[in-house]
C-alpha cells in the first residue's frame, strides 16, 4: 500500500519531534537532579553547623561505618599490595630495577590505588547501605515518625551519616595503605629475601609529603561524596519496596562515578600546585 | 501603605481564633499533587474532647488531611487553625511547639526497626533527657507501656511483635509526649476483629486518660461506631456528609449508607 503524502510527511516529522522530546526530558531531568542535589548539599551544611549536635549518633555511625568496614578493607588492601608487587616485578626485572620494587609499589598504593580502591569498596558497602537504610525508613514512614516526634530527621539521619563517612574513609584508607604495604612485603618475599626493616626503609626514603598529603586530603572528599549521595538517594527515594532497591543501586553507581571524577580533579589540582 | 498597629492587632485577632473550645479549624483547605486535586475545599471545626472519624473511599485524601494537620504535608490554599494558631503564619519555632502537641499513629506503626521497644519510647524524649530527673524517664516509659498493655515487651525489638502489639507500641510512643490532639491513620487496618476491638477500646481509654481530641481515619465501621462522636465522609476532595453514626447510618443517600452496611 502506498503512503499518502501526509503520511510520508508525518514519518519525517515524528522521529524528530520524538527525539526532541526525549532530549528535552533527559536534560530537564538532569538539571532537576543537579539542582536537587545542590539544595540537599546546602541543607547539609546549614543543618551541620546549627546546634544541637548529634554527637552520640555520629559516634555510633562512625563505629558502624568505619570499624565494621575494617575486615573488608584489610583483605582488599592486602590482596592489592600482594598482586601489584607480583605483577610489577617481571617488568622491573627486565630493566634490572628490581630494587625499586618497594618504592614503586608504595607510591602507587599511597598516591592512587589505596585511596581509589578503598573508596570504591566503601561506596559499595557504605553508600549502598546508607541508601537502602534511609529508603527503607522512608517507605515504612519512620522518617515521618521522627518529624512528628520533635526530631529533625535530616540532622539525625543525614548529617550524622555524611559526617561519619567523611571522617572514617581517610582512616580506612590509611589502614588499607598500611595493610597493602604488608601485602607487598609478602609479595617481595615470595621470590626474594628482603627484611621488613629494609623494605620499609626503602619505602620511607622514596616517599615525600606531596605523595601522602594530597592523597589523604582527597579521601575526605571521597567520603563526603559517598555519604552525601547515599543519603540523598535514600532520603528522596520513591515510596514502595522498588524504591529501596533503586536507591541502593543508584547510590553505588553515582558514588563510584563521583570517586573517579573527584580523583581526576584532585590529580589535576595536585599537578598544578606541584609544578 | 503600611498597616497601623491597630489594624495589625485586629488582623492577628481574626487570624488566631480565640475560641478555647475549638481545637482544629479548617477554612477552604486545598491540597493538590500535580494535577491530582486531593483536597478541593475542606471546611471543618473540631472541638475539644471530640473523637471525629473520617470515612471515604481510598484515595479521597483522608490521610492527606491529617498529614496537613501534623505538618507532614503543606497546604496549598485556605486556612488551618490549630489550638487557635493559624499555622501558615507561624514561624518554624512556633510551628514546632504546636506540632509537639499533636500525636500521630501511623498506619504501619512506623516503629524504628533498629531500636528496642524501650529505645523506641525513649527516642521522642531525647531532647528532654538532660532536664528529666533520674528515674523519671524509666517511669515515663513504663507508664506508656502499661497504658497500652505492653509491660512485658520492653526489651523486645519491633520485629518480635505482632501487628496489634506494633500498633500499641506506636500509640505508646506517641502518648509519651502527652499530646493534646491525637491523629490515627487507619488504626485497625490489617488486624483481626478481636485485636481491632482492643485497639478501638484503647483509643477510648487514651481519650479519657489524656483528655485528647482525636481524628480517626478508618475504613473499619465497627471502630467508627465504638469511638466516634461525629463522622465526616470525604468525596472528591470535599466533605460530602457530616453527622453522628446514627444520622449517617440512616442517610437518604445510598452511597453514604453503603459505608455502614
Amino acid at each position: 500500500m502506498e503512503e499518502s503524502p501526509d503520511q510520508h510527511h508525518e514519518a519525517e516529522i515524528i522521529p524528530e519531534a520524538f527525539s526532541e522530546t526525549i532530549s528535552d526530558s533527559v536534560f530537564k531531568k538532569f538539571f532537576l537532579e543537579v539542582s536537587s542535589v545542590t539544595i540537599f548539599t546546602l541543607r547539609f551544611f546549614k543543618e551541620a553547623i546549627k546546634p544541637p549536635y548529634e554527637i552520640n549518633e555520629v559516634m555510633k555511625q562512625s563505629f558502624l561505618i568505619g570499624y565494621k568496614s575494617l575486615p573488608l578493607v584489610a583483605i582488599t588492601g592486602f590482596i592489592i599490595g600482594l598482586v601489584l608487587t607480583i605483577q610489577t616485578r617481571p617488568t622491573l626485572a627486565k630493566f634490572g630495577s628490581e630494587s625499586l620494587l618497594p618504592a614503586m609499589v608504595a607510591v602507587s598504593i599511597i598516591r592512587e590505588i589505596g585511596p581509589v580502591i578503598t573508596a570504591l569498596i566503601f561506596a559499595g558497602k557504605v553508600g549502598s547501605g546508607i541508601g537502602a537504610e534511609l529508603a527503607s525508613m522512608n517507605v515504612t514512614e519512620q522518617i515521618d515518625a521522627m518529624q512528628v516526634s520533635d526530631t529533625n530527621p535530616f540532622k539525625y539521619l543525614v548529617v550524622t551519616r555524611v559526617l561519619s563517612a567523611t571522617l572514617m574513609l581517610p582512616i580506612l584508607v590509611i589502614f588499607a595503605d598500611g595493610v597493602g604495604l604488608l601485602g607487598s612485603l609478602v609479595g617481595v618475599n615470595i621470590k626474594g629475601n628482603v627484611s621488613a626493616y629494609l623494605f620499609f626503609s626503602q619505602i620511607f626514603q622514596s616517599l615525600e609529603f606531596q605523595d601522602v598529603i594530597p592523597a589523604v586530603i582527597k579521601t575526605f572528599f571521597f567520603g563526603f561524596a559517598i555519604g552525601l549521595i547515599g543519603s540523598y538517594k535514600g532520603y528522596n527515594s520513591n515510596k514502595g519496596t522498588e524504591g529501596v532497591g533503586k536507591a541502593a543501586n543508584s547510590a553505588v553507581v553515582l558514588a563510584s562515578l563521583m570517586v573517579f571524577i573527584i580523583d581526576m580533579i584532585a590529580v589535576q589540582i595536585t599537578s598544578v600546585l606541584q609544578s | 501603605m503600611p498597616e497601623n498597629t491597630t489594624d495589625i492587632a485586629a488582623k492577628t485577632e481574626t487570624d488566631n481564633k480565640q475560641n478555647d473550645n475549638v481545637v482544629i479549624e479548617m477554612e477552604h483547605l486545598k491540597k493538590s499533587f500535580g494535577n491530582n486535586h486531593v483536597l478541593r475545599d475542606i471546611n471543618l471545626v473540631i472541638n475539644k474532647g471530640e473523637n471525629l472519624a473520617v470515612l471515604g473511599q481510598s484515595g479521597t485524601g483522608k490521610s492527606v488531611l491529617i498529614k496537613c494537620i501534623v505538618g507532614l504535608v503543606e497546604i496549598d490554599d485556605g486556612k488551618l487553625f490549630i489550638l487557635g494558631q493559624n499555622i501558615s503564619e507561624l514561624k518554624d519555632k512556633d510551628l514546632i511547639e504546636i506540632q509537639k502537641k499533636i500525636g500521630f499513629l501511623f498506619q504501619s506503626g512506623a516503629l524504628y526497626d533498629s531500636m528496642t521497644v524501650r529505645e523506641n519510647l525513649e527516642f521522642p524524649l531525647r531532647k528532654k533527657l538532660r532536664s528529666l530527673p533520674k528515674g523519671k524517664l524509666e517511669l515515663l516509659v513504663k507508664e506508656a507501656l502499661h497504658d497500652v498493655g505492653l509491660d512485658e515487651a520492653i526489651d523486645k525489638t519491633p520485629s518480635e511483635l505482632s501487628g496489634g502489639m506494633r500498633k500499641r507500641l506506636g500509640l505508646a510512643r506517641t502518648l509519651i509526649l502527652k499530646p493534646e490532639i491525637m491523629l490515627y491513620d487507619e488504626p485497625t487496618t490489617g488486624l483481626d476483629p478481636i485485636t481491632s476491638k482492643e485497639i478501638s477500646n484503647l483509643i477510648l481509654v487514651v481519650q479519657k486518660k489524656y483528655d485528647t481530641t482525636s481524628i480517626i481515619i478508618t475504613h473499619d465501621i465497627e471502630c467508627t461506631r465504638m469511638t466516634a462522636n461525629r463522622i465526616i465522609v470525604l468525596k472528591d476532595g470535599v466533605c460530602a456528609a457530616e453527622g453522628t453514626y446514627n444520622d449517617l447510618e440512616k442517610s437518604e443517600d445510598p452511597w453514604i449508607r453503603s459505608f455502614f452496611e
